[in-house]
């Protein structure tokens, strides 16, 4: 049995390598939700996937001080509240919930003003899902943070 | 027409070595030994069919993804097995040795 404890070069460089293409291709599924497949939920699972990759290979200590746990948790409740201002805002502009027609973005009008709903509430989704995933993970992990 | 059958080819290599990553991944007798099985054929495997795909497309927009999705396969099949492997080694976990598999099934059929 090997009792030495270091770090492998090899995980190190490949991970800090993919991690930056990992997120890139995150934001690409969010943004490109509303076009093709993708979406919300998938992008910010990716975003998520990208964080726990390098909680894996760098270690909490100095993991935590890169991404802070704290900072998830804003980044969840963040994204929350853009899906919930995208659904009540419109309420209060003449429509339903989530009606995203009613937004008061006053110079898009009709099927486009639909789209960039769409788009802010899958940015939200996605922030929030990014948020919670990483949190959960932390707290499986259950280091003090 | 080349193309197809460079194509062809290119695909068939690959499943011969897809088969024999499973074949080594159901008979090798240990950890170690299915790591290493599935780590190298298994990647090469799936290089030679994404290349072949390539190949069959020419060149297209899509052509440039599977090349990407080539790339990453290549770089973090390999790590993945690493990491694996080095996990179990850092764990304690023994290598498999014809000697030891012959003590225990002496001690199996003794008592």
């Amino acid at each position: 049995m090997i009792k030495q404890h270091y770090q492998s070069i090899v995980i190190q460089t490949v991970c800090s390598l993919l991690i930056p293409f990992i997120q890139l291709f995150a934001l690409y599924v969010i943004i490109h939700g509303h076009y093709g497949p993708g979406g919300g939920f998938q992008g910010g699972v990716l975003l998520a996937v990208s964080i726990i990759l390098q909680r894996l290979y760098l270690g909490s200590k100095i993991s935590y001080r890169k991404f802070s746990p704290k900072m998830a948790l804003a980044f969840g409740a963040i994204g929350m509240l853009i899906f919930g201002f995208a659904g009540v805002v419109p309420l209060a502009f003449g429509g339903a919930f989530l009606d995203y027609e009613n937004l008061p973005i006053f110079w898009v009008h009709g099927a486009e003003l639909r789209a960039l709903g769409i788009l802010i509430v899958e940015i939200g989704i996605g922030l929030a899902v990014f948020g919670t995933l990483v949190l959960i993970f932390d707290s499986l992990v259950g280091e003090r943070w | 027409m080349a193309g197809i059958v460079i194509a062809i080819i290119l695909i068939a290599a690959g499943v011969f070595f897809l088969t024999v990553s499973v074949l080594g991944l159901l008979r090798l007798p240990d950890f170690y030994a299915r790591t290493h099985a599935v780590g190298k054929s298994e990647t090469l495997g799936t290089i030679l069919v994404l290349g072949g795909l390539a190949v069959y497309n020419g060149w297209e927009l899509s052509t440039a993804k599977i090349l990407f999705i080539l790339f990453f396969v290549l770089i973090a099949s390999p790590t993945a097995t690493h990491a694996v492997a080095r996990a179990a080694l850092r764990t304690g976990l023994q290598p498999w040795t014809r000697q030891k598999a012959a003590q225990k099934r002496k001690k199996a059929e003794q008592p």
